[in-house]
């Protein structure tokens, strides 16, 4: 496990290096960069001769806090493995001839491979905060693929709504996941598998399970949260066949299955997961028959597989698990195919819409063998591995103990939109004759490599029904021991003698045919509902609250951040004297008796000349009144300190009230002049109230400030050392220079900087916006 | 005499308080001032006012038995400098942007994160396009 785990986290590092090795050699770099997942898959296929496990490995992240980087394998991550680094070293080839010419193809490399590293990191990761972070990357990277014609407005916003949700979801997975650690006290995931009924029997378990079941639904697209993967459908299509289809959404899926052992005994499993996997199973098929765009096509029955996959996971009976994880397989392979089979149409007929496109067999063999072969799959035709699934599905509804016949009805229905679209995609561009003509089509051969990737895809497929108790049943019994947590046997066979699942699937298919042979009258119908349905979609809902969100945020920050500064300032001082009226009134039952000293006449003439000059400056009309009422201010203030006991005061007092006249008077030309300003009356009498107000408050608070007796330690402490210590007999200049020394060199410093920004100011020329001395 | 101080200073906090609310960058300067002065008011008469005891160490007699509290004063030693640094500074500041934007007004100053040129010629572009 220690070897496989460093090379899952080596790939972080090959994505950054991805790029250098790009601009050196084009496109040619997706040959090397292959290598990568491929000796994953190595290392995959060393680890299944023993018993698909590998022991797990602990780095140490944050010890002291209980958290460990831990790695484990079991069938589970091996079979999501296997498809994530397989599939991986195909989409990589494809990729780098898809987007050959694109500039931006190094981004491709780069976060795909980020993907692949991350994506392998969520499956083999032992530590449920870990897995989030894993999870959280892979969400990222797919932002990223998804915006990767950034170009285009609406990449932009398919790249930004599948972040939002996938991260919405993801937050809810994290509080689901530290409530699991609470009941728990471990983030183990081990420990969580090994104590099931520690969590089933806490009350806090069905919160847990519905956050959890948000982060897997948002993730896995499923019902009401399926909207963002039509849209992703915006990233390049090998991005489309890896994430949006073969491996990321699957990560929810991951999730439920991984958990199964400890929430799959809550009753609330059996009463809502397997509801939201129909819902979104049977709506994802019937929305997938309004399309006429492959990729599209393809997204919604993408939607409608992983709700297949959810609601059998849902049902949770040893069948349908074992159901749900070949169904993973089978449909990763198909799928992945038929979406590169896409990419490669789109690249040699240059449209992706249905009814353009036809009779393309002879320009592109091989892929028209691809898709044929997948598209059988899809169809659930012998002898593909589709069939088998196809099969299981129906032996799964049929034999479950509630409402059989509704949900095997129900599957039905899905499956023969599966086989009307998998004639759509995979039969009919290739075979047909176009429905349309179109004159902008510019037909080209298919490229070597645009259909190798999707060939090799479909010929496992095929390989894995006709020899399906090779590989395909080793790993599905794997798989489903893991999330058993029990030795599981599976035995896959084509044929099974005449059941009521082989009728079904015959039934399936003759309805299927009809459907696919009804296309010109069932799309435009069938599209024309969805369109008078779409006001309560949730894409609806969804842009309808990124307007509300986004005019709630401009309407608040019109109110916030006015660009006035008396808004700002009135805010303050209101805020401060509500709050310390409210403080006085509820702490304070009876507030101390201020005490004060009898004034003589001359402090009074002082004070009487504050006062005056400041009501005065209020009503000044010129800029040197101003100051001279300033000066009185300040010059009063210094005969103040002087009167009581601060000769230091009084004396810094008159020489800096002198030097600032002197500032003023030499500048005064140069401010702006005092001009009527047209206040209206509200605001006047607005911004008297508040600064009345303010004014009080201070006033008041300062009466009982000083009523309270002060027994200040450090003054008696500092009249005593002042000579001894410091050799100073006036004490004052002694806190400044020696006591509090340090506090006097910042005050220094301040200056010093106000110095040079004065310094600095005056030195540029009058008309220079952008400063320096030109 | 403290209250008559304390009238004082909330005179100057009111009327320091009013002139910051004003539209014109130099009556704004005049507010920071006075607050200026109204804080040191505050802060001197944090310890109870004594009249002729500054903090002072006699040569022959000593710690005097009755002085006034010597770090009040201290700080406000402190504050004044500071203060008119900021003067100074504010000064200056005004002086340039008056210079640059040929205004005093600052409510022609509103723009919080675009500025208003920008805005300007945003809306003249689209009225070209039109």
């Amino acid at each position: 496990m220690t070897a496989l785990s460093i090379t899952i986290l080596a790939g972080f590092l090959i994505a950054i290096l991805a790029p250098f090795l790009t601009r050196l050699m084009k496109h040619r770099a997706a040959f090397v960069l292959a290598l990568y997942p491929l000796a994953v898959v190595m290392q995959l296929l060393a680890l299944q001769r023993g018993s698909f496990t590998a022991p797990s490995i602990q780095f140490p992240w944050v010890p002291s806090m209980g958290l460990w980087m831990t790695f484990t394998l079991d069938g589970l991550g091996f079979l999501m493995g296997m498809l994530i680094a397989g599939i991986g070293t195909l989409v990589i080839l494809y990729g780098g001839e898809y987007l050959r010419d694109d500039p931006y193809l190094e981004r491709f490399f780069l976060w795909v491979i980020i993907f692949m590293a991350s994506m392998l990191g969520v499956v083999t990761s032992g530590n449920a905060l870990v897995l989030f972070v894993f999870w959280e990357l892979t969400s990222i990277s797919s932002f990223f693929l998804i915006g990767y014609k950034f170009e285009y407005e609406s990449a932009r916003a398919a790249a930004w709504q599948a972040l939002l949700v996938t991260g919405a979801g993801g937050l809810a997975m994290l509080a689901g996941l530290v409530l699991l650690g609470q009941i728990t006290g471990s983030f183990e995931i081990n420990q969580w598998l090994q104590n099931p009924k520690l969590v089933q029997e806490s009350s806090l378990a069905p919160a847990a399970f519905i956050l959890i079941l948000l982060g897997a639904m948002t993730k896995s697209a499923q019902f009401p949260f399926h909207f963002w993967l039509p849209n992703a459908m915006e990233a390049p299509t090998p991005v489309s066949a890896y994430l949006h289809s073969a491996t990321m959404v699957k990560a929810g899926v991951y999730l439920l299955a991984r958990l199964f052992p400890v929430l799959g005994g809550l009753a609330l499993w059996n009463q809502v997961v397997p509801w939201v996997g129909l819902l979104t199973l049977v709506g994802g098929a019937l929305l997938a028959l309004g399309q006429t765009d492959l990729k599209k096509l393809l997204a919604y029955t993408t939607v409608s597989s992983l709700g297949g996959m959810v609601f059998l996971l849902g049902l949770g009976t040893p069948l349908a698990v074992k159901t749900a994880m070949l169904f993973l397989l089978t449909h990763a392979l198909y799928k992945g195919t038929l979406f590169l089979v896409a990419g490669g149409v789109d690249h040699a007929a240059g449209s992706r819409d249905i009814r353009k496109l036809g009779k393309l067999a002879k320009l592109m063999p091989f892929t028209t063998l691809a898709a044929g072969l997948a598209a059988l799959s899809m169809a659930g035709i012998p002898p593909l591995i589709g069939f088998i699934s196809k099969e299981y599905v129906y032996e799964s509804t049929l034999y479950y103990s509630n409402l059989p016949f509704i949900l095997t009805g129900l599957a039905v229905l899905a499956n023969v939109a599966n086989v009307a679209v998998a004639g759509w995609v995979g039969i009919r561009p290739f075979w047909q004759q176009p429905e349309q003509k179109d004159e902008d089509l510019h037909l080209h051969k298919e490229s070597v490599w645009l259909w190798i990737p999707p060939l090799v895809l479909a010929i496992t497929g095929l390989f894995m029904g006709v020899f399906s108790q090779g590989a395909a049943q080793t790993w599905v019994a794997a798989a489903t021991s893991s999330v058993l947590q029990e030795i599981s046997k599976v035995k896959f066979s084509l044929w099974h003698g005449i059941t009521p699942m082989l009728i079904l699937s015959i039934v399936t298919l003759i309805i299927g045919v009809v459907v696919y042979l009804t296309s010109r009258t069932l799309i435009p119908g069938l599209a024309a509902f969805w369109k008078k349905l779409s006001f309560v979609g949730p894409n609806l809902f969804y842009s309808r609250s990124m307007r509300a969100f986004l005019s709630v945020a401009g309407w608040q920050t019109k109110i916030l951040q006015s660009g006035y500064l008396r808004y700002y300032i009135i805010t303050i001082i209101v805020t401060a004297v509500t709050l310390a009226v409210v403080t006085l009134a509820t702490r304070y039952g009876r507030l101390p008796n201020p005490q004060w000293t009898q004034p003589r006449f001359y402090d009074v003439i002082f004070i009487v000349i504050i006062i005056t000059s400041a009501i005065l400056v209020t009503r000044a009309v010129s800029r040197l009144a101003t100051i001279t009422l300033l000066g009185a201010i300040g010059f009063s203030i210094a005969i103040l300190f002087l009167l009581y006991s601060g000769p230091d005061l009084a004396m810094v007092q008159f020489a800096v009230e002198t030097l600032t006249v002197i500032l003023f008077v030499l500048v005064i030309y140069q401010l702006p002049k005092y001009t009527k300003s047209n206040y209206p009356i509200q605001a006047n009498v607005l911004n008297i109230i508040v600064s009345v107000a303010g004014g009080v408050m201070m006033a008041v608070l300062m009466l009982l400030t000083s009523a309270v007796p002060s027994n200040s330690t450090l003054a008696p402490y500092f009249m005593e050392n002042s000579l001894e210590l410091a050799k100073g007999r006036n004490v004052v200049n002694v806190i400044l220079v020696d006591f509090r020394g340090l506090d006097t060199l910042g005050e220094i410093t301040v200056l010093m900087i106000a110095a040079i920004g004065v310094f600095a100011l005056l030195g540029l020329k009058k008309g220079s916006k952008s400063g320096g001395n030109r | 005499m403290l209250f008559l101080m304390a009238i004082a200073a909330g005179v100057l906090f009111a009327v320091g308080i009013f002139m910051i609310l004003r539209r014109s960058m130099v009556k704004v300067l005049v507010g920071i001032l006075l607050l200026g002065y109204a804080a040191n008011l505050l802060l001197f008469n944090a310890a109870p006012l004594m009249r002729g005891v500054p903090p002072l160490i006699d040569p022959v007699m000593g710690v005097p038995a009755d002085y006034a509290d010597p770090v009040p004063q201290a700080l406000i030693l402190t504050a004044i400098v500071i203060s008119f640094g900021v003067t100074a500074f504010a000064v200056v500041l005004i002086r340039r942007v008056y210079a640059v934007t040929g205004t005093g007004d600052l409510d022609n100053m509103h723009c919080t994160d675009i500025p208003c040129e920008s805005e300007e010629i945003l809306s003249d572009l689209e009225d070209e396009i039109k």
